[in-house]
């Protein structure tokens, strides 16, 4: 099925709609109800991580479980290859100082493969965090919007992109005025 | 709803010149309002009833506002002292490292004792950032900030001294396993290597979770420039003389605010608040925060490996890594308060969001590691007398405890030992006073000898136990000349330098976390007959 595109009066394509909301209760109670309208391509906007708010939008599990398999992986490359290096590097082409066991003793490879573990486990939280995120992302439609940029400080919003398959600008505008929000505007493709 | 531009009076408000609006009259008995001592009620994590407006004002005011007078004068000071350590630096290289005291017998000195020092001072950044969010302490979000900073510029400060104490600095890329020409590898069976590895992954691993918690505050800059020049409010740089002269400001070709707009829009990669991200970015934070609590304890007992698994009486003991770590937390706490108590009286507002409550909080985390030192240091003397070695028993008994001219066996170091146990054992007592514990001044002062006593502990146990080894004819005595003194003292003024730019430029709070800790950040605190209402009505209680 061919998607609707719609258009503003000056003739820009249109992104979505993007609906205030005036505390954190309200943007749960109306996510609730995006949420069980079927949309997809929706967001929601808080200054800070609202509580529950993943139940509420319904991506609970979803969302992070690849972001936790590359987070693992991450884990076992640092460990496993850390203790590959020090194999190769100090049983491959032995120092015998020290009076310290050469052969058979694993145990002093421990703290590097333990350190190296750690190491490649920020390092895969930090980036696969982004990678799923979309980030970085400098551009972004919704920043045109002034109203958008307080959303930084104290305001809430809900974003509903016309790409989603059940978007439809008068229902869905009709839809967010319904679940609480105190305005509706829309964000044009720019 | 909230307004984009405060009004005048809100402004006034805001900039300390007039009493909060809503401020009740507080009761004199707790404190500023944050000493609640009814275990029914949760103390304010924020005074003065701040709106979510209120705290991105005040955060963002401390970099988005000229500095105050004191702020030159210091970063003045802090910076030439900071140059001093570059010169002895430079000295060293250039000479060699017998421009330090170090001698035959004592070739570990003050080099180790401040990397020891400085990477001590770190931990309670990590511990207040990592442990504290696992252990669901929501009064971390005020010191976070500025305790993972310091944890940066601290790790930094280490860095410099074993990269320097190797002699030939040019060779200190050989300290990492990269393939070389001549087939030599590093030896990871020695605690020396681990050392390396540990450090650099501490110090990478901060910065990560450092940088991670600064994105969502970096957003929040980027789109208050954005603001400020979309509504045509920004104003170009002007550059301000040092003294008063009657020329006219000159003023630059740019504008502040887009500088602002494009470094921290750079910086925070396009966040935008999605709740989508934030599930995920709470879900990674929370693992880094994991693997940093281990991490954390992993570092400073792999430094003490660096002593323990040699064979010097006074190093071969197995309680090391719990003794440093417990140390380092002690050390960092200390070093922590140093810094934010003098803020807490200089900038605006700043005493809004660290309260007495957490001045408290941390006075009793420095009395409980402080009593754990203690507990380590006279479980040396107990595991000396107890393994019946009796070289063990020498190191403590006459190296460390004995002063030389009570005992002929005794030591000449007895004074650093007992300005350790005066600092770190005997000072903290005076928090079982609840006066002295919510008392900024005794705070900073309690602050300023543990981390002293701090520093004496570190030189203790590395120059007391090797400057008399098993063998009276290899007895020598250590002096630190100039370059060793000026060095540290230089590292102090780098340490000083960057904290200064710190509290200047970025973040210093995190204003998310604080938003959320907030009346009315949880959708649970708003009930439906009372309708949207009900925000600030919860002031006096977190919103955990």
């Amino acid at each position: 099925m061919a998607q609707t595109t719609y258009e503003t009066e000056s003739g820009a394509k249109v992104f979505g709609l993007l609906a205030e909301f005036s505390n954190p209760h309200t943007l749960t109670e109306g996510a609730k109800k995006i949420r069980d309208a079927g949309f997809k391509k929706w967001d929601t906007h808080a200054p800070f991580p609202v509580h529950e708010m993943e139940e509420s939008m319904g991506i609970v599990g979803k969302a992070i479980a690849p972001m936790m398999f590359v987070i693992g992986c991450a884990a076992i490359c640092g460990a496993g290859g850390g203790y590959l290096m020090q194999y190769l590097i100090n049983v491959d082409y032995e120092i015998i100082v020290q009076g310290k066991p050469t052969s058979g003793a694993w145990e002093p490879f421990i703290p590097v493969t333990f350190e190296l573990g750690i190491l490649f486990t920020a390092f895969g939280s930090l980036l696969s965090m982004f990678a799923f995120n979309g980030l970085p992302r400098h551009h972004h439609p919704l920043f045109t919007s002034d109203n958008f940029l307080r959303c930084t400080d104290d305001a809430f919003f809900i974003s509903i992109e016309a790409a989603d398959a059940k978007f439809d600008y008068d229902q869905t505008k009709q839809l967010l005025s319904d679940a609480g929000a105190m305005h509706v505007e829309v964000i044009e493709e720019s | 709803m909230s307004v984009i531009n405060p009004d005048q009076i809100n402004a006034q408000r805001l900039a300390g010149l007039r009493p909060s609006a809503d401020r009740t009259d507080i009761d004199p008995a707790l404190g500023d309002g944050s000493l609640v001592d009814d275990p029914g009620k949760v103390a304010p994590l924020v005074l003065n009833n701040r709106s979510f407006h209120d705290i991105t004002e005040i955060v963002s005011g401390y970099s988005e506002k000229a500095p105050n007078w004191w702020w030159f004068h210091a970063l003045g000071f802090a910076a030439t002292v900071a140059s001093i350590a570059q010169v002895m630096i430079l000295y060293l290289i250039i000479t060699g490292v017998g421009v330090w005291g170090l001698n035959n017998q004592v070739d570990w000195a003050w080099d180790i004792t401040n990397f020891v020092f400085w990477i001590g001072i770190g931990h309670a950044g990590t511990l207040i950032s990592a442990i504290l969010c696992l252990l669901k302490q929501p009064w971390r979000t005020a010191v976070n900030r500025a305790a993972e900073a310091m944890t940066i510029f601290a790790v930094m400060c280490a860095g410099i001294f074993p990269g320097i104490h190797v002699g030939r600095v040019w060779f200190a890329w050989m300290l990492f396993p990269i393939p070389n020409y001549n087939y030599i590898w590093p030896n990871f069976r020695s605690p020396l290597l681990w050392d390396v590895f540990a450090v650099s992954t501490y110090a990478t691993v901060s910065a990560l979770f450092w940088y991670m918690g600064m994105i969502p505050d970096f957003a929040t800059f980027r789109d208050r420039a954005h603001l400020r020049m979309r509504q045509g409010k920004s104003k170009q740089v002007e550059l301000r003389l040092p003294v008063p002269l009657p020329l006219p400001t000159i003023k630059l070709p740019w504008r502040g605010d887009l500088i602002r707009a494009y470094v921290f829009g750079f910086l925070s990669l396009g966040w935008r608040m999605s709740g989508r991200h934030w599930y995920r970015y709470e879900k990674a934070y929370l693992i880094l925060a994991g693997i940093s609590t281990p991490l954390v304890l992993s570092v400073h007992s792999i430094v003490s490996f660096d002593f323990a698994t040699s064979v010097v009486p006074g190093w071969h003991t197995t309680i090391f890594p719990p003794y440093f770590v417990a140390g380092a937390v002690f050390g960092g706490f200390a070093m922590v308060l140093l810094l934010l108590i003098p803020l807490r009286a200089l900038m605006t507002n700043f005493s809004d969001l660290l309260t007495l409550r957490h001045l408290e909080n941390m006075a009793k985390i420095i009395l409980v590691t402080g009593m754990m030192v203690g507990f380590a240091y006279s479980m040396e003397f107990f595991i000396a007398w107890y393994s019946g070695s009796q070289f063990e028993a020498d190191a403590f008994l006459y190296n460390r405890a004995t002063p030389d001219w009570l005992d002929s066996r005794g030591a000449p170091y007895w004074w650093a030992y007992y300005a350790m146990i005066g600092c770190n054992v005997i000072s903290p007592q005076i928090f079982w006073f609840r006066k002295m514990r919510r008392s900024p001044l005794a705070i900073w002062i309690v602050a300023f000898f543990v981390t002293i006593g701090m520093w004496f502990e570190r030189f203790v146990i590395i120059v007391t136990s090797i400057h008399r080894a098993f063998l009276p004819g290899e007895w020598h005595m250590f002096f630190p000349t100039p370059v060793d003194i000026l060095t540290f003292v230089g590292s102090c003024g780098v340490f000083l330098t960057l904290f200064l730019l710190f509290i200047r430029f970025l973040p210093i709070f995190p204003i998310s976390e604080i938003k959320n800790v907030l009346p009315g950040a949880s959708p649970h605190d708003y009930h439906d007959d009372h309708g949207d209402e009900h925000e600030g009505e919860h002031a006096g209680e977190g919103a955990h």
